[in-house]
């Protein structure tokens, strides 16, 4: 391939293949090759978590949000996910010529709105305009710096046989509201993003149990991304429910009708954590009580078969793999 | 939407597959007509659950697998014009033609923009009236009562930049031509849903009556599946060859009128090349000459001749249902679902692009 194509932004096996064979190649070190939503550096015998992230969407303002909520959730989640207590963040605009003011305010007010609600404070920021055509609207870049705290250790490459998979709510959500607002597909229903800044969900699950083996947001790629990406970090095969996934209707029948699957849906407010059996039900019932965790179910487990894989039980009781997405999401004809 | 869950239903499946189980007396060769199918039985790792003598055959019902290679190397010539938008549905973006794909066009900055339905293109030539608009018709009965609408309300409208890239297919004929064919042994047919609600169920009626082999309308969620499959068993022990509607929630005995209406106002049927198959005689749509002037082919004046990938793959057997995608060279190796070679990889229903996801090789499924 010669040129960058869309694939090469979808969160899958093309966006991996262009961060091992492009960015890998030169920017290789010890810290960013663990690949974690954010890096875990230390300074001056402190565990600090340091990450960032650039805001695309279309449209712009979404039902749950906008891209400024996003933006903030975003740099957060990858920070809390990380067992980090975020502290401050960064914030850089690029915006198209000819962009109403009126909307940015609303997206900066936003912003605000969002990051006091996280106790983060953007402490440093950027503004670029660049000639109509040469952006579509506004796009934002976020970065951030968490404090990890003691005792956890968060990272992909934990997760263990006998861990039990957790996720806070509904599926696909974020994803299926995007599509379907982007391309007016006038589904009736309540379809809304979950965009959502989950750091005080994570503090209450580490509050209840601190060792917590995995925590990752489920964005780009969904579910399915998320859970190869560990798979391929822990060297673990793990099953799914297929009955036990949480699934919106309006989600699941947009879904059927596009021929999509839920699972590589991006998310926003979304997270899977691997906990050890023993405490699993604990951390649950922890997260059940939280508003961000009220739909919070087990979807799976970590098998203690060889090999790195990932795949579902499903409802008639066959199996099938699921595999790292390729490609865009691309929907079907009929 | 609440319907979904109840056709996924755990114990009712069980208990039709223990059925199934029981009545599958001899070695039985199903085949699958529809991609959406394929792609459900995968989904739902049915072919995990049935009886080892069933034998279920993936059929040619993906549209982006039967388009044939010419098809795709006109809309990407299409493509490189300045002054043309195309407007496609999703899974025609990654399908290989001679030099590339419409998704490598979009990246060295040709218009193309995915679609979900044609009546998008209304819109989009009514924003960009300097430009003209061609959408890449392709589908069966499913999608192709919508290119005949849409091209109705564009006359209606008054639009004059908006054109069509027909290959739109009709199902009945190539099934037809499969059963024909002498080295194929089909002893029953799953029948797709979502063809047969606008065609009914009268059009397969030549299966039972001409060559004694039953079919089953059906749905694609699990319980609608094994239920058909159950369904179709039963009536292939009986030696009962009739074709039954399991999908009455949606499948009239004589179809979507309207529908129908909309394809007889803007379309002739005509002889059309299927990818891997060849001719088959009626089994495609054309304009009519009241709607010839929607015709992209005629509007841009382009000579169009047909012909298929030379590419070593086995696609047309595996349209066929004579091979399946293990038994090709080129499957896993060279074709894969980001670099495919044929077009049973590149479509998400294709046949092959099913296989690569979801197939597991035999020893592996006892773990």
């Amino acid at each position: 391939m010669s040129a960058i194509t869309l694939s090469h932004g979808s969160g899958g096996t093309q966006t991996n293949q262009l961060i091992n064979d492009l960015f890998f190649k030169y920017f290789s070190n010890d810290i960013l090759n663990q690949m974690n939503d954010a890096a875990q550096i230390v300074i001056d015998f402190k565990r600090l978590a340091f990450t960032t992230d650039s805001f695309v969407v279309n449209p712009i303002f979404f039902k749950g949000g906008n891209i400024g909520k996003l933006a903030v959730c975003g740099t957060v989640n990858d920070l809390a996910v990380s067992g980090a207590k975020p502290l401050y963040l960064t914030s850089a605009f690029i915006i198209e010529e000819g962009f109403p003011l009126a909307d940015l305010e609303t997206i900066v007010k936003s912003m605000a709105e969002e990051a006091k609600k996280s106790g983060v404070k953007i402490v440093a920021g950027d503004t670029k305009v660049v000639e109509k055509g040469n952006v579509d609207g506004l796009y934002i870049n976020t970065s951030g710096i968490g404090m990890i705290y003691e005792n956890v250790n968060i990272n992909c490459a934990n997760a263990l046989p006998g861990d039990v998979i957790i996720v806070n709510g509904t599926l696909g959500d974020h994803g299926m509201t995007i599509l379907c607002e982007r391309n007016s597909l006038g589904f009736e229903g309540d379809l809304i993003s979950d965009c959502a800044c989950l750091n005080s969900l994570v503090d209450c699950m580490l509050e209840t149990y601190d060792g917590i083996h995995v925590i990752r947001d489920a964005t780009r790629g969904g579910v399915a991304a998320v859970l190869n990406e560990i798979s391929d970090f822990s060297h673990v095969t793990i099953a799914l429910e297929e009955d036990l996934l949480p699934i919106k209707e309006e989600v699941k029948g947009a879904a059927e009708m596009l021929g999509l699957d839920p699972l590589y849906i991006a998310n926003e407010g979304k997270l899977c954590a691997f906990v050890p059996k023993a405490q699993a039900e604990q951390v649950l019932q922890a997260m059940r009580k939280h508003p961000l965790g009220a739909n919070a179910a087990i979807i799976g487990r970590v098998t203690e078969e060889l090999g790195k894989k990932v795949y579902l039980n499903t409802v008639v009781g066959g199996q099938r793999i699921v595999d790292m997405p390729s490609g865009i999401l691309l929907p079907r004809i009929c | 939407m609440k319907f979904v869950d109840e056709f996924k239903s755990n114990d009712y499946s069980k208990r039709l597959v223990e059925n199934l189980q029981t009545i599958s007396t001899h070695k039985l060769n199903i085949m699958e007509v529809c991609g959406t199918h394929t792609m459900a039985i995968f989904r739902y790792g049915i072919r995990d659950v049935l009886p080892a003598n069933v034998n279920l055959i993936s059929g040619p019902g993906c549209p982006v697998c039967v388009t044939p290679q010419s098809y795709i190397d006109t809309a990407l010539e299409l493509s490189s014009r300045k002054d043309v938008i195309i407007a496609t549905f999703g899974d025609m973006m990654k399908v290989p033609g001679r030099r590339g794909s419409l998704l490598k066009k979009k990246a060295e900055g040709s218009d193309i923009r995915i679609v979900y339905s044609p009546m998008d293109c209304l819109t989009i030539a009514a924003q960009n009236p300097t430009k003209q608009i061609v959408f890449l018709a392709v589908g069966f009965e499913t999608t192709a009562p919508m290119t005949a609408l849409t091209a109705i309300e564009a006359r209606e409208t008054g639009l004059n930049n908006l054109f069509f890239f027909t290959a739109h297919k009709i199902v009945p004929p190539v099934m037809e031509a499969l059963v024909q064919d002498k080295d194929i042994n089909l002893d029953g047919f799953l029948l797709p849903g979502n063809v047969s609600a606008i065609i009914g169920t009268e059009p397969y009626e030549f299966l039972s009556k001409d060559f004694k082999i039953p079919g089953v309308v059906t749905g694609f969620e699990p319980v609608d599946i094994l239920q058909a499959l159950n369904t179709l068993v039963s009536l292939i022990n009986k030696k009962d060859y009739r074709i039954v509607n399991d999908y009455k929630r949606v499948v009239k005995t004589d179809g979507n009128s309207k529908a129908k209406e909309y394809l007889n106002k803007a379309f002739n049927i005509v002889d059309s090349n299927w990818r891997g198959i060849g001719k088959v005689a009626k089994s495609g749509l054309e304009f009519n000459r009241q709607f010839e002037e929607f015709d992209a082919l005629k509007h841009f004046e382009i000579n169009y001749e047909e012909y298929d990938g030379g590419s070593g793959c086995r696609c047309g057997e595996i349209l066929k249902g004579k091979i399946n995608p293990t038994q090709c060279p080129l499957f896993k190796k060279l074709c894969t679902p980001e670099n495919p070679v044929g077009s049973c990889m590149v479509s998400s229903e294709g046949t092959c692009a099913a296989y690569f996801r979801y197939y597991k090789e035999p020893e592996k499924m006892e773990a």
